[in-house]
Protein backbone atom coordinates (compact mmCIF):
# COMPACT_ATOMS: atom_id res chain seq x y z
CA UNK A 1 0.00 0.00 0.00
CA UNK A 2 1.62 3.18 -1.22
CA UNK A 3 0.72 6.69 -0.11
CA UNK A 4 1.78 9.48 -2.47
CA UNK A 5 1.44 13.21 -2.91
CA UNK A 6 -1.49 12.65 -5.28
CA UNK A 7 -3.31 9.56 -4.10
CA UNK A 8 -2.93 6.00 -2.84
CA UNK A 9 -1.93 2.96 -4.86
CA UNK A 10 -2.22 -0.72 -4.07
CA UNK A 11 0.47 -2.99 -5.53
CA UNK A 12 -0.43 -6.68 -5.43
CA UNK A 13 1.54 -9.82 -6.17
CA UNK A 14 1.66 -13.49 -5.29
CA UNK A 15 4.34 -15.07 -3.14
CA UNK A 16 6.90 -15.02 -5.95
CA UNK A 17 6.73 -11.23 -6.07
CA UNK A 18 7.69 -11.14 -9.75
CA UNK A 19 4.50 -9.90 -11.41
CA UNK A 20 2.67 -6.95 -9.87
CA UNK A 21 -0.75 -5.45 -10.41
CA UNK A 22 -0.98 -1.69 -9.86
CA UNK A 23 -4.32 -0.40 -8.62
CA UNK A 24 -5.12 3.28 -8.14
CA UNK A 25 -5.07 6.14 -7.68
CA UNK A 26 -7.41 6.03 -4.73
CA UNK A 27 -8.39 9.46 -3.34
CA UNK A 28 -6.84 11.00 -6.44
CA UNK A 29 -5.28 14.38 -6.03
CA UNK A 30 -5.05 14.22 -2.23
CA UNK A 31 -1.90 13.70 -0.21
CA UNK A 32 -2.01 10.24 1.32
CA UNK A 33 0.41 10.32 4.20
CA UNK A 34 -0.15 6.76 5.37
CA UNK A 35 -2.21 3.63 4.69
CA UNK A 36 -2.01 0.72 7.09
CA UNK A 37 -3.98 -2.46 7.72
CA UNK A 38 -4.98 -3.98 11.03
CA UNK A 39 -2.88 -6.96 12.11
CA UNK A 40 -6.04 -8.38 13.69
CA UNK A 41 -8.24 -8.11 10.60
CA UNK A 42 -6.39 -7.53 7.31
CA UNK A 43 -9.62 -6.38 5.66
CA UNK A 44 -9.65 -3.38 7.99
CA UNK A 45 -7.43 -0.67 6.53
CA UNK A 46 -7.04 2.93 7.65
CA UNK A 47 -5.82 5.79 5.47
CA UNK A 48 -4.81 9.37 6.19
CA UNK A 49 -5.97 11.65 3.37
CA UNK A 50 -4.95 15.28 3.70
CA UNK A 51 -4.80 18.57 1.90
CA UNK A 52 -3.48 22.03 2.66
CA UNK A 53 -6.74 23.36 1.25
CA UNK A 54 -9.35 21.07 2.76
CA UNK A 55 -7.75 19.58 5.85
CA UNK A 56 -7.70 16.08 7.25
CA UNK A 57 -9.84 13.13 6.15
CA UNK A 58 -9.74 9.65 7.65
CA UNK A 59 -10.73 6.84 5.32
CA UNK A 60 -11.48 3.27 6.36
CA UNK A 61 -11.96 0.10 4.37
CA UNK A 62 -13.63 -3.00 5.79
CA UNK A 63 -13.11 -5.14 2.70
CA UNK A 64 -9.39 -5.04 2.11
CA UNK A 65 -9.42 -1.82 0.13
CA UNK A 66 -12.18 -2.58 -2.37
CA UNK A 67 -14.40 0.16 -0.96
CA UNK A 68 -13.78 3.02 1.43
CA UNK A 69 -15.88 5.02 3.84
CA UNK A 70 -15.35 7.94 6.13
CA UNK A 71 -16.33 6.56 9.51
CA UNK A 72 -18.80 8.85 11.20
CA UNK A 73 -22.25 10.20 10.52
CA UNK A 74 -23.70 8.86 7.24
CA UNK A 75 -24.90 11.44 4.70
CA UNK A 76 -28.36 12.76 5.35
CA UNK A 77 -28.43 11.82 9.03
CA UNK A 78 -28.51 14.53 11.69
CA UNK A 79 -25.10 15.54 12.91
CA UNK A 80 -26.29 15.43 16.51
CA UNK A 81 -28.17 12.96 18.68
CA UNK A 82 -31.72 13.84 19.84
CA UNK A 83 -30.27 15.30 23.03
CA UNK A 84 -27.95 17.52 21.07
CA UNK A 85 -24.68 15.62 21.46
CA UNK A 86 -22.48 15.46 18.36
CA UNK A 87 -22.39 12.12 16.60
CA UNK A 88 -19.24 10.56 15.21
CA UNK A 89 -17.08 13.08 13.47
CA UNK A 90 -14.38 11.01 11.88
CA UNK A 91 -12.04 13.77 10.82
CA UNK A 92 -12.07 15.77 14.01
CA UNK A 93 -8.74 15.92 15.81
CA UNK A 94 -9.24 18.38 18.64
CA UNK A 95 -6.49 18.74 21.21
CA UNK A 96 -7.77 17.81 24.66
CA UNK A 97 -7.84 21.00 26.69
CA UNK A 98 -10.57 19.97 29.10
CA UNK A 99 -9.79 20.69 32.75
CA UNK A 100 -10.56 17.12 33.78
CA UNK A 101 -8.49 15.10 31.34
CA UNK A 102 -6.59 17.45 29.11
CA UNK A 103 -3.64 19.76 29.12
CA UNK A 104 -3.71 23.45 28.23
CA UNK A 105 -2.56 24.20 24.71
CA UNK A 106 0.84 25.70 25.28
CA UNK A 107 3.24 26.91 22.63
CA UNK A 108 6.18 25.19 21.02
CA UNK A 109 9.40 26.53 19.62
CA UNK A 110 9.19 27.91 16.07
CA UNK A 111 11.99 27.75 13.50
CA UNK A 112 13.36 31.10 14.63
CA UNK A 113 13.36 30.16 18.32
CA UNK A 114 10.24 32.13 19.21
CA UNK A 115 7.20 30.45 20.70
CA UNK A 116 4.36 29.45 18.37
CA UNK A 117 0.80 28.26 19.04
CA UNK A 118 -0.05 24.57 18.71
CA UNK A 119 -2.15 23.99 15.54
CA UNK A 120 -3.47 20.74 14.12
CA UNK A 121 -2.39 20.20 10.50
CA UNK A 122 -2.53 16.53 9.49
CA UNK A 123 -2.18 12.88 10.44
CA UNK A 124 1.25 11.55 9.52
CA UNK A 125 0.98 7.99 10.75
CA UNK A 126 -1.81 5.54 11.60
CA UNK A 127 -0.94 2.57 13.79
CA UNK A 128 -3.71 -0.01 14.19
CA UNK A 129 -3.87 -1.84 17.51
CA UNK A 130 -2.24 -5.25 17.76
CA UNK A 131 -5.31 -6.72 19.47
CA UNK A 132 -8.44 -4.80 18.40
CA UNK A 133 -9.31 -3.93 14.81
CA UNK A 134 -11.48 -1.03 16.01
CA UNK A 135 -8.64 0.61 17.89
CA UNK A 136 -6.08 2.72 16.06
CA UNK A 137 -3.53 5.39 16.99
CA UNK A 138 -2.80 8.53 14.97
CA UNK A 139 0.41 10.55 15.12
CA UNK A 140 -0.30 14.12 14.09
CA UNK A 141 1.27 17.49 13.27
CA UNK A 142 1.52 19.62 15.43
CA UNK A 143 2.84 16.77 17.46
CA UNK A 144 0.36 14.80 19.52
CA UNK A 145 -0.94 11.27 19.77
CA UNK A 146 -4.62 10.44 19.26
CA UNK A 147 -6.52 7.17 19.63
CA UNK A 148 -9.83 5.95 18.27
CA UNK A 149 -11.60 2.99 19.85
CA UNK A 150 -14.52 3.02 17.43
CA UNK A 151 -12.79 2.32 14.13
CA UNK A 152 -12.06 5.94 13.36
CA UNK A 153 -15.43 7.53 14.13
CA UNK A 154 -14.11 9.65 17.00
CA UNK A 155 -10.62 10.50 18.17
CA UNK A 156 -9.31 11.37 21.61
CA UNK A 157 -5.91 12.83 22.37
CA UNK A 158 -3.58 11.05 24.79
CA UNK A 159 -2.74 14.43 26.20
CA UNK A 160 -0.19 13.28 28.74
CA UNK A 161 2.38 13.31 25.96
CA UNK A 162 1.87 16.86 24.71
CA UNK A 163 1.46 18.20 28.18
CA UNK A 164 4.21 16.45 30.04
CA UNK A 165 6.25 19.60 30.43
CA UNK A 166 8.80 19.84 27.65
CA UNK A 167 6.37 20.97 24.94
CA UNK A 168 7.73 24.53 24.75
CA UNK A 169 11.11 23.04 23.74
CA UNK A 170 9.72 20.95 20.88
CA UNK A 171 10.33 22.41 17.44
CA UNK A 172 9.36 21.57 13.85
CA UNK A 173 11.73 19.84 11.49
CA UNK A 174 11.73 20.75 7.81
CA UNK A 175 8.57 18.71 7.30
CA UNK A 176 6.75 20.20 10.25
CA UNK A 177 6.45 19.27 13.92
CA UNK A 178 5.17 15.78 13.34
CA UNK A 179 4.66 12.69 15.45
CA UNK A 180 5.67 10.15 12.82
CA UNK A 181 6.61 6.91 14.57
CA UNK A 182 4.35 4.80 16.80
CA UNK A 183 5.61 1.43 18.04
CA UNK A 184 3.28 -0.79 20.07
CA UNK A 185 5.01 -3.29 22.34
CA UNK A 186 3.57 -6.74 21.53
CA UNK A 187 4.68 -8.14 24.90
CA UNK A 188 3.51 -5.25 27.07
CA UNK A 189 0.21 -3.62 26.01
CA UNK A 190 0.86 -0.72 28.39
CA UNK A 191 4.06 0.27 26.60
CA UNK A 192 4.16 2.52 23.52
CA UNK A 193 7.12 4.26 21.90
CA UNK A 194 6.70 7.37 19.76
CA UNK A 195 9.05 9.79 18.02
CA UNK A 196 8.68 13.45 17.08
CA UNK A 197 10.65 15.72 14.75
CA UNK A 198 12.18 17.62 16.40
CA UNK A 199 11.66 16.70 20.00
CA UNK A 200 12.94 13.14 20.27
CA UNK A 201 11.61 9.75 21.34
CA UNK A 202 9.21 9.15 24.20
CA UNK A 203 7.84 6.10 26.01
CA UNK A 204 4.78 5.37 28.09
CA UNK A 205 4.52 2.39 30.41
CA UNK A 206 0.93 2.98 31.44
CA UNK A 207 -1.02 2.93 28.21
CA UNK A 208 -0.42 6.56 27.32
CA UNK A 209 -1.34 8.36 30.53
CA UNK A 210 2.18 9.56 31.27
CA UNK A 211 5.30 9.73 29.12
CA UNK A 212 8.99 10.29 29.53
CA UNK A 213 11.68 11.28 27.04
CA UNK A 214 14.06 8.46 26.09
CA UNK A 215 16.89 10.33 24.43
CA UNK A 216 19.92 9.60 26.58
CA UNK A 217 22.89 9.00 24.32
CA UNK A 218 21.59 11.03 21.39
CA UNK A 219 23.92 13.78 20.20
CA UNK A 220 22.77 16.53 17.83
CA UNK A 221 25.26 19.19 16.80
CA UNK A 222 22.59 21.63 15.66
CA UNK A 223 21.34 22.04 19.25
CA UNK A 224 22.82 24.55 21.70
CA UNK A 225 23.34 21.62 24.08
CA UNK A 226 23.98 18.66 21.76
CA UNK A 227 23.15 16.17 24.53
CA UNK A 228 19.97 17.84 25.77
CA UNK A 229 17.05 15.69 26.80
CA UNK A 230 14.71 17.33 24.25
CA UNK A 231 15.12 18.72 20.74
CA UNK A 232 16.62 15.81 18.76
CA UNK A 233 15.34 15.37 15.23
CA UNK A 234 14.49 11.68 15.26
CA UNK A 235 13.55 10.64 11.73
CA UNK A 236 12.25 7.13 12.40
CA UNK A 237 12.41 4.30 14.92
CA UNK A 238 11.90 0.58 14.38
CA UNK A 239 11.37 -2.48 16.56
CA UNK A 240 11.31 -6.20 15.82
CA UNK A 241 8.23 -7.75 17.47
CA UNK A 242 10.27 -10.58 18.98
CA UNK A 243 12.58 -8.15 20.84
CA UNK A 244 10.61 -5.08 21.87
CA UNK A 245 13.35 -3.79 24.16
CA UNK A 246 15.69 -3.34 21.20
CA UNK A 247 15.03 -0.23 19.15
CA UNK A 248 16.79 1.13 16.09
CA UNK A 249 16.72 4.80 15.16
CA UNK A 250 17.53 6.83 12.08
CA UNK A 251 18.21 10.28 13.46
CA UNK A 252 18.77 13.51 11.51
CA UNK A 253 22.33 12.29 11.52
CA UNK A 254 23.40 8.98 13.12
CA UNK A 255 22.02 5.47 13.26
CA UNK A 256 21.32 4.62 16.90
CA UNK A 257 20.51 1.47 18.84
CA UNK A 258 19.00 0.86 22.25
CA UNK A 259 18.78 -2.48 24.05
CA UNK A 260 16.99 -1.19 27.12
CA UNK A 261 13.72 0.10 25.65
CA UNK A 262 15.18 3.50 24.92
CA UNK A 263 16.70 4.20 28.33
CA UNK A 264 20.06 4.60 26.62
CA UNK A 265 21.26 4.75 23.02
CA UNK A 266 24.58 4.10 21.30
CA UNK A 267 25.62 4.96 17.77
CA UNK A 268 25.92 2.10 15.24
CA UNK A 269 26.51 4.12 12.06
CA UNK A 270 29.80 2.29 11.48
CA UNK A 271 31.03 2.27 7.89
CA UNK A 272 28.01 3.91 6.22
CA UNK A 273 28.91 6.46 3.51
CA UNK A 274 26.51 8.87 5.23
CA UNK A 275 24.52 8.36 8.39
CA UNK A 276 21.89 10.91 7.39
CA UNK A 277 18.64 9.46 6.10
CA UNK A 278 15.00 8.89 6.88
CA UNK A 279 13.73 5.28 6.95
CA UNK A 280 15.03 2.37 8.99
CA UNK A 281 13.50 -1.10 9.04
CA UNK A 282 14.18 -4.62 10.28
CA UNK A 283 14.14 -8.01 8.54
CA UNK A 284 10.96 -9.93 9.37
CA UNK A 285 12.79 -13.01 10.65
CA UNK A 286 16.23 -11.72 11.65
CA UNK A 287 16.01 -9.10 14.41
CA UNK A 288 19.69 -8.16 13.98
CA UNK A 289 19.32 -7.46 10.25
CA UNK A 290 18.47 -3.83 9.63
CA UNK A 291 18.15 -1.60 6.57
CA UNK A 292 18.75 2.10 5.90
CA UNK A 293 19.01 4.31 2.81
CA UNK A 294 21.85 6.81 3.28
CA UNK A 295 21.22 10.33 2.05
CA UNK A 296 24.07 12.74 1.41
CA UNK A 297 23.22 15.39 4.00
CA UNK A 298 20.53 17.52 5.59
CA UNK A 299 21.18 20.17 2.95
CA UNK A 300 21.31 17.73 0.03
CA UNK A 301 18.41 15.34 0.26
CA UNK A 302 19.63 12.84 -2.32
CA UNK A 303 21.84 9.74 -2.31
CA UNK A 304 25.63 10.17 -2.17
CA UNK A 305 27.31 10.12 -5.61
CA UNK A 306 23.96 9.84 -7.40
CA UNK A 307 23.81 6.13 -6.47
CA UNK A 308 20.69 4.74 -4.84
CA UNK A 309 21.96 2.23 -2.30
CA UNK A 310 20.24 0.38 0.48
CA UNK A 311 22.59 -0.58 3.28
CA UNK A 312 22.08 -3.73 5.31
CA UNK A 313 23.65 -4.68 8.59
CA UNK A 314 23.35 -8.29 9.71
CA UNK A 315 24.96 -7.52 13.04
CA UNK A 316 22.52 -4.96 14.42
CA UNK A 317 24.60 -2.05 13.17
CA UNK A 318 28.22 -0.92 12.80
CA UNK A 319 29.06 -3.28 9.92
CA UNK A 320 27.09 -2.39 6.81
CA UNK A 321 27.03 -3.80 3.27
CA UNK A 322 25.74 -1.91 0.28
CA UNK A 323 22.92 -3.42 -1.75
CA UNK A 324 22.83 -2.08 -5.28
CA UNK A 325 21.82 -4.85 -7.66
CA UNK A 326 18.87 -3.53 -9.66
CA UNK A 327 19.01 0.00 -8.21
CA UNK A 328 20.16 3.00 -10.27
CA UNK A 329 23.87 3.63 -9.77
CA UNK A 330 24.22 6.89 -11.62
CA UNK A 331 22.34 10.17 -11.92
CA UNK A 332 19.88 9.28 -9.18
CA UNK A 333 18.79 12.18 -6.99
CA UNK A 334 15.63 11.01 -5.28
CA UNK A 335 14.94 10.81 -1.57
CA UNK A 336 13.31 8.03 0.46
CA UNK A 337 11.03 9.39 3.18
CA UNK A 338 10.72 8.08 6.73
CA UNK A 339 7.60 5.93 6.34
CA UNK A 340 8.43 4.77 2.82
CA UNK A 341 10.12 1.46 3.65
CA UNK A 342 8.45 -1.79 4.73
CA UNK A 343 9.06 -5.52 4.88
CA UNK A 344 6.82 -8.51 4.21
CA UNK A 345 6.74 -11.66 6.34
CA UNK A 346 7.17 -14.33 3.67
CA UNK A 347 9.87 -16.96 4.29
CA UNK A 348 12.27 -15.10 2.05
CA UNK A 349 11.75 -11.66 3.51
CA UNK A 350 10.71 -9.01 1.00
CA UNK A 351 11.90 -5.39 1.37
CA UNK A 352 10.16 -2.46 -0.31
CA UNK A 353 10.73 1.26 -0.51
CA UNK A 354 9.33 4.21 -2.42
CA UNK A 355 11.08 7.35 -3.60
CA UNK A 356 10.23 10.98 -4.08
CA UNK A 357 10.69 10.29 -7.80
CA UNK A 358 7.70 7.96 -7.78
CA UNK A 359 9.51 4.64 -8.02
CA UNK A 360 8.65 1.73 -5.75
CA UNK A 361 11.45 -0.83 -5.54
CA UNK A 362 11.10 -4.33 -4.18
CA UNK A 363 13.42 -7.15 -3.27
CA UNK A 364 12.12 -10.67 -2.70
CA UNK A 365 15.42 -11.90 -1.26
CA UNK A 366 16.10 -9.63 1.71
CA UNK A 367 17.77 -6.95 -0.36
CA UNK A 368 20.21 -8.90 -2.53
CA UNK A 369 18.35 -8.15 -5.78
CA UNK A 370 16.02 -5.25 -6.50
CA UNK A 371 13.61 -4.33 -9.25
CA UNK A 372 11.22 -1.45 -9.83
CA UNK A 373 7.63 -2.54 -9.23
CA UNK A 374 6.42 0.78 -10.64
CA UNK A 375 8.41 3.78 -11.82
CA UNK A 376 6.20 6.79 -12.37
CA UNK A 377 3.92 7.35 -9.41
CA UNK A 378 3.68 10.73 -7.70
CA UNK A 379 6.24 11.30 -4.95
CA UNK A 380 5.95 8.44 -2.47
CA UNK A 381 5.20 9.36 1.14
CA UNK A 382 4.67 5.92 2.66
CA UNK A 383 4.86 2.22 1.93
CA UNK A 384 3.22 -0.51 4.00
CA UNK A 385 2.92 -4.23 3.34
CA UNK A 386 0.19 -6.73 4.07
CA UNK A 387 1.23 -10.36 3.78
CA UNK A 388 -2.00 -12.24 3.15
CA UNK A 389 -2.46 -16.03 3.39
CA UNK B 1 -33.49 25.99 -2.94
CA UNK B 2 -29.99 27.28 -2.49
CA UNK B 3 -27.44 26.23 -5.09
CA UNK B 4 -23.87 25.54 -3.98
CA UNK B 5 -20.93 24.87 -6.29
CA UNK B 6 -18.14 22.86 -4.70
CA UNK B 7 -14.48 22.55 -5.74
CA UNK B 8 -13.43 19.33 -7.43
CA UNK B 9 -11.95 17.59 -4.39
CA UNK B 10 -14.98 18.25 -2.23
CA UNK B 11 -17.30 16.95 -4.96
CA UNK B 12 -15.44 13.65 -5.00
CA UNK B 13 -15.42 13.53 -1.22
CA UNK B 14 -19.18 14.12 -1.02
CA UNK B 15 -19.80 12.02 -4.15
CA UNK B 16 -21.87 14.72 -5.83
CA UNK B 17 -21.86 16.51 -9.15
CA UNK B 18 -20.95 20.08 -10.02
CA UNK B 19 -23.68 21.62 -7.94
CA UNK B 20 -25.72 20.66 -4.88
CA UNK B 21 -29.05 22.05 -3.81
CA UNK B 22 -29.92 22.73 -0.18
CA UNK B 23 -32.86 23.76 1.93
CA UNK B 24 -31.49 26.59 4.03
CA UNK B 25 -33.26 28.27 6.90
CA UNK B 26 -33.66 32.01 6.77
CA UNK B 27 -31.75 34.26 6.87
CA UNK B 28 -29.54 32.91 4.13
CA UNK B 29 -25.98 33.60 5.18
CA UNK B 30 -22.66 31.87 4.71
CA UNK B 31 -23.11 30.26 8.09
CA UNK B 32 -26.59 28.90 7.45
CA UNK B 33 -25.52 27.59 4.04
CA UNK B 34 -22.49 25.82 5.49
CA UNK B 35 -24.57 24.46 8.39
CA UNK B 36 -27.03 22.97 5.90
CA UNK B 37 -24.25 21.70 3.64
CA UNK B 38 -22.45 19.92 6.47
CA UNK B 39 -25.68 18.45 7.83
CA UNK B 40 -26.48 16.92 4.44
CA UNK B 41 -22.87 15.96 3.68
CA UNK B 42 -21.16 15.35 7.03
CA UNK B 43 -17.98 14.21 5.31
CA UNK B 44 -17.42 17.88 4.45
CA UNK B 45 -17.21 18.93 8.07
CA UNK B 46 -13.77 20.35 8.72
CA UNK B 47 -12.93 20.72 5.03
CA UNK B 48 -14.31 24.24 4.55
CA UNK B 49 -14.14 25.63 8.07
CA UNK B 50 -12.22 24.43 11.09
CA UNK B 51 -13.87 21.72 13.19
CA UNK B 52 -13.36 23.57 16.43
CA UNK B 53 -13.18 27.30 15.69
CA UNK B 54 -15.56 27.25 12.70
CA UNK B 55 -13.21 29.69 10.97
CA UNK B 56 -12.81 29.51 7.19
CA UNK B 57 -9.84 27.35 6.26
CA UNK B 58 -7.09 29.66 4.98
CA UNK B 59 -7.04 28.34 1.40
CA UNK B 60 -10.82 28.28 0.91
CA UNK B 61 -12.70 31.22 -0.61
CA UNK B 62 -16.36 32.09 -1.14
CA UNK B 63 -17.86 33.92 -4.12
CA UNK B 64 -21.40 35.13 -4.85
CA UNK B 65 -22.57 37.14 -7.86
CA UNK B 66 -18.93 37.50 -9.01
CA UNK B 67 -17.94 39.05 -5.68
CA UNK B 68 -15.44 37.62 -3.18
CA UNK B 69 -17.25 37.40 0.17
CA UNK B 70 -14.57 35.35 1.91
CA UNK B 71 -13.83 38.12 4.38
CA UNK B 72 -17.41 39.18 5.05
CA UNK B 73 -18.92 38.18 8.42
CA UNK B 74 -20.29 34.64 8.39
CA UNK B 75 -23.70 35.87 9.51
CA UNK B 76 -24.00 38.62 6.88
CA UNK B 77 -27.10 38.25 4.69
CA UNK B 78 -26.28 37.10 1.16
CA UNK B 79 -27.83 38.71 -1.96
CA UNK B 80 -31.41 37.89 -2.87
CA UNK B 81 -30.20 36.20 -6.04
CA UNK B 82 -28.45 33.56 -3.91
CA UNK B 83 -31.35 33.25 -1.47
CA UNK B 84 -33.74 32.58 -4.35
CA UNK B 85 -31.45 30.17 -6.19
CA UNK B 86 -30.90 32.39 -9.21
CA UNK B 87 -27.18 32.55 -8.48
CA UNK B 88 -25.10 29.82 -6.82
CA UNK B 89 -22.88 30.14 -3.77
CA UNK B 90 -19.37 29.25 -4.90
CA UNK B 91 -16.87 27.50 -2.61
CA UNK B 92 -13.41 27.49 -4.16
CA UNK B 93 -9.91 26.38 -3.32
CA UNK B 94 -7.41 29.19 -3.55
CA UNK B 95 -5.18 29.12 -6.60
CA UNK B 96 -2.04 28.19 -4.75
CA UNK B 97 -0.27 25.56 -6.79
CA UNK B 98 -0.27 21.89 -5.93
Amino acid sequence: MVGTRKGAFVLTSDGKREQWEINGPHFAGWEIYHVKGSPVDPNRIYASQTSAWFGQIIQRSDDGGKTWIQPGTPPGEPATTPDGMPKGDSNKFAYDTSPETGKPLTTHQWYDGTQHPWEFKRVWHLEPSLTDANSVYAGVEDAALFRSNDAGETWQELSGLRGHGTGPKWQPGAGGMCLHSILLDPKNPQRIFIAISAAGAFRTDNGGQTWRPINQGLHSEFMPDPNAEIGHCVHHIAMHPSRPNTLFMQKHWDIMRSDDAGDSWREVSGNLPSDFGFPIDIHAHEPETIYVVPIKSDSLHYPPDGKLRVYRSRSGGNEWEELTKGLPQQDCYVNVLRDAMAVDSLDSCGIYFGTTGGQVYGSADAGNNWSAIVRDLPAVLSVEVQTLP
Amino acid sequence: MIRVVLPHHLRTLARVGDEVQLEVRSPVTRQTILDALEAKYPMLRGTIRDHVTQKRRPLVRFFVCAEDVSHEPADAALPEAVATGVEPFFIMGAIAGG
